[in-house]
């Protein structure tokens, strides 16, 4: 088999492997794909565990009711077809009639129902399913979602690893709230997906099988996958230099990926990662000191240049990006204060704000970051700021947990964080300026950020079933967020070719 | 008298190390979260309340300590496993990489220390001391990446991670060919700090030997120098040297977590740098357990080791 690499593959809710690779290598059947994951897997299950390393083996043991192609446009899978009603507040699907799970028994309403229950009970994202209310099933091939309100985030939550519809007859016989710690998480995975999971071995490998009675006539075409754990970033990338492995998602090392770009045979390709919607910003604690003032915040994202750290840092792996939602998603408003480097104006920034300088300084400020990758940035950013005399120090963090915990608990003033939107704004954007998400464990409103109009475009935004106006409400909101800076977005990381 | 202090040393591994995890910022809750892409408070709230996190220290120290005198490691926060099968997984990995780093290290350490100690001025004995030092000094995880860049890239004869290839089936010795040829450079990254202790010890024992009288005297009996060598010095030189491989054994081990992590090999090191980034505190005490264990076993075979070659020790009573 020809191998190739994709810098980024199977975005988890939006483009599958399965689909990918059977493009680019035409419909061929037959074949064993190698292909890699960089942490050890805590849980194959993925409607009680989300996540890439669960998603990436979860998105091929279980289906799910649709899936979405490389526009945002949701496409058949397990449910044929689907109506949302008028007022928006019941959503039906049409389910196929010979979807089996992978120990032969059919796939029908009940489990769509229970899977709900479990996802709803379990899955660390409680916005995507909270509105609903109930699930009827009138027949076996027919589930009715009912609303407590519309939720259009709901098509996409119905997707992809998000929502991975699993097996009542096996993991029904616990309580719904102990099926995240089901011993059948790990082993004997019963799911409903292209492939059969044929062994887990702990910090070794994944090895998948074709399921022959996948409800999809001729599909998949794959005989294997096998998806070997190789923790080390440099070793993967000899691995797939030396074909022992033909494809990986997530690398992120600029220096590897620009390395792979290099090596013939290979493909990096950024496609796909709009889906799970990475971004690299500089996050303010805006209740205390002096970047409780907007002006101060401003002038620091005026004084931090965008273009140093996506040519010399990124070495042009990553793009620009301006708000808090994903340029990749439709969502996404451009027209917004990007906060290209202006020195004087962050200068007369500082001073309008009270903060002149005095013996060559006007104040300092720490500085955090979470994981060893980021260190050139942070460093940058302290240089940046020495130019208009604001003095930082770098905090290092001996690890994620400690890190994790000094965000947390909003003991930082700034640092440089990375977020997934994870598909719809409502599921991964709105947890950082939900004036009620304050200090909620890491990647919650750390920032403190507290805005009422804020608040109420997004309460308005999750609601409305009209794309025209909901992406109006986004557009108002990013507007407010650009100028408010609560956080200021550098870059979409691993997002250009 | 050995086994009471064994005890005691390991109720000290395990409260000492539950204390030190407790004083580290930030618990396993934080980490799922990460592995999950971010979780709500509720659900934060409710992992540590399963997991009996929210209990005062001294509450969820007598608990594991309880459960430990039962023969039970507990659950894996993390991984969602008995602790005691999860390390049951991966020791044989790691007593592998570690028992043959060791044997490696220990036979080609003494040949070159020998060989260096015969010809103290030769070019080669240079060679030796050279590379002894540049293999000490350098970092195992440099050491390793530089042999992958060498012997899987740009001259592929080994393959670059793991323990086996999983398309490859067949009988014992087709398996055992597999992990062998993985087993190759794991192997000499770990034992190239070793290789370099051991010859210098050999070196400087050896020499040390060779001029003392029992030498002198065996020469004038008209033995050749390699019976000189091999019958007489080799033996007195080697307790030394031995003493040393088992003091040396614990430092294997940890050195072993380095090695594992490059090589993504699947044994106890790689399983504890995680738990310990995951603050997966069961299975960081159950490994920490195990491994005190194996150095205890460690030493008491370098003891029965040392008896063999220098009867002076076994005759003490």
């Amino acid at each position: 088999m020809k191998h190739f690499f994709k810098g980024v593959a199977a975005a988890s809710a939006v483009v599958s492997l399965l689909a990918s690779s059977a493009i680019a290598e035409g419909p061929k059947r037959g074949g064993t794909l190698v292909t890699v994951l960089g942490t050890n897997v805590r849980n194959l299950n993925s409607a009680v565990q989300s996540g890439i390393v669960t998603g990436y083996p979860g998105a091929q043991l279980f289906a799910s009711p649709l899936r979405y192609d490389d526009s945002w446009t949701p496409q058949p899978y397990l449910a044929k077809s689907w109506d949302v009603s008028e007022d928006g507040l019941t959503v039906t699907l049409h389910l196929v009639e010979n979807a089996k799970f992978h120990d032969g028994t059919p796939l029908t309403s009940k489990d769509v129902a229970f899977s709900l229950d479990v996802i709803k009970a379990n899955h660390p994202f409680k916005s995507m399913f909270a509105p609903v209310q109930s699930v009827d099933t009138p027949d076996d091939y027919t589930a009715v979602l009912n609303l407590s309100q519309p939720h259009p985030a709901l098509m996409l939550a119905m997707s992809g690893q998000l929502m991975s519809i699993i097996p009542q007859h096996i993991y029904g016989d616990v309580p719904i709230e102990e099926v995240k710690t089901h011993p059948r998480n790990n082993e004997n995975v019963v799911g409903s997906g292209p492939f059969k999971l044929v062994e887990y071995k702990s910090g070794e490998h994944v090895i998948l099988e074709r399921f022959d009675d996948f409800f999809i006539d001729g599909r998949p075409y794959l005989d294997k996958i096998v998806m070997r754990i190789i923790p080390d970033p440099a070793a993967r990338a000899i691995a797939y230099e030396n074909g022992e492995v033909h494809m990986g998602a997530f690398e992120q090392l600029p220096r590897i990926i620009n390395r792979l770009k290099e090596v013939d045979g290979l493909n990096v390709t950024p496609n796909g990662y709009g889906g799970i919607g990475p971004l690299d910003w500089l996050a303010f604690n805006t209740t205390k000191g002096p970047l409780a003032d907007v002006r101060v915040r401003k002038a620091i994202a005026y004084a931090v240049d965008k273009n140093f750290v996506l040519n010399a840092l990124m070495m042009g792996t990553a793009a620009d990006s301006k708000t808090g939602i994903h340029p990749d998603s439709p969502f996404y408003n451009a027209n917004v204060e990007g906060y290209d480097l202006d020195l004087d104006k962050a200068a007369a920034l500082l001073d309008e704000a009270g903060f002149p300088v005095k013996d060559g300084t006007r104040f300092s400020l720490t500085i955090d970051f979470g994981w060893p990758d980021v260190k050139p940035q942070v460093e940058y950013v302290k240089a940046a700021l020495k130019k208009v005399n604001i003095d930082v120090e770098v905090r290092a963090s001996a690890d994620f947990p400690t890190w994790a915990q000094r965000m947390g608990t909003m003991d930082f003033d700034m640092s440089w964080d990375t977020v997934f939107n994870w598909g719809d704004p409502v599921i991964g954007v709105h947890r950082t300026y939900d004036s009620s998400n304050i200090a909620k464990g890491v990647w919650s409103n750390t920032q403190g950020y507290s805005n009422a109009r804020v608040d109420e475009l997004m309460a308005l935004a999750a609601v409305e079933n009209d794309a025209d106006k909901r992406k109006a409400l986004y557009a108002e909101f990013q507007a407010i967020i650009a100028d408010e800076l609560p956080v200021s977005p550098i870059d979409m990381v691993y997002l250009k070719d | 008298m050995r086994v009471f202090y064994a005890v005691v040393l390991l109720a000290a591994v395990l409260v000492l190390n539950f204390s030190l995890m407790h004083l580290a910022p930030g618990d396993v809750a934080d980490t799922i979260s990460q592995s999950m892409g971010g979780a709500d408070q509720e659900i934060l709230d409710k992992i540590r309340a399963d997991y009996g996190l929210d209990k005062p220290f001294l509450v969820q120290l007598g608990h594991y300590i309880g459960r430990v005198l039962q023969f039970d490691l507990g659950h894996s926060f993390f991984f969602n496993q008995p602790v005691t099968q999860l390390i049951l997984q991966r020791l044989p990995a790691t007593l592998l990489l570690v028992i043959s780093a060791q044997i490696l290290a220990l036979v080609l350490g003494v040949v070159l220390g020998v060989y260096s100690a015969r010809k103290p001025n030769s070019i080669a004995n240079y060679f030796v001391t050279f590379f002894s030092l540049f293999g000490y000094s350098a970092p195992v995880f440099w050491t390793g990446i530089l042999l992958l860049i060498a012997f899987s890239l740009k001259i592929p004869w080994f393959p670059v991670a793991g323990m086996r290839d999983v398309t490859i089936s067949g009988g014992f010795w087709i398996q055992f060919w597999d992990v062998a040829r993985h087993l190759v450079l794991p192997m000499i990254t770990l034992s190239s700090i070793f290789i370099a202790l051991y010859s210098r010890l050999s070196r400087a024992t050896m020499m040390e030997t060779l001029g003392a009288d029992y030498i002198r005297t065996a020469k004038a009996k008209g033995l050749s120098n390699r019976q000189v060598i091999y019958k007489h010095a080799l033996k007195n030189s080697l307790s030394p040297v031995i003493t040393q491989a088992g003091i040396q054994f614990s430092a294997m081990m940890s050195g072993a977590v380095l090695v594992e992590a490059v090589f993504s090999w699947p044994g106890l090191g790689t399983l504890a740098f995680q738990s310990i980034i995951a603050r997966d505190t069961p299975t960081i005490l159950g490994i920490l357990f195990f491994s005190a264990l194996v150095v205890i076993v460690g030493n008491l075979l370098t003891d029965l080791a040392l008896r063999l070659v220098d009867p002076r020790v076994g005759g003490r009573k």
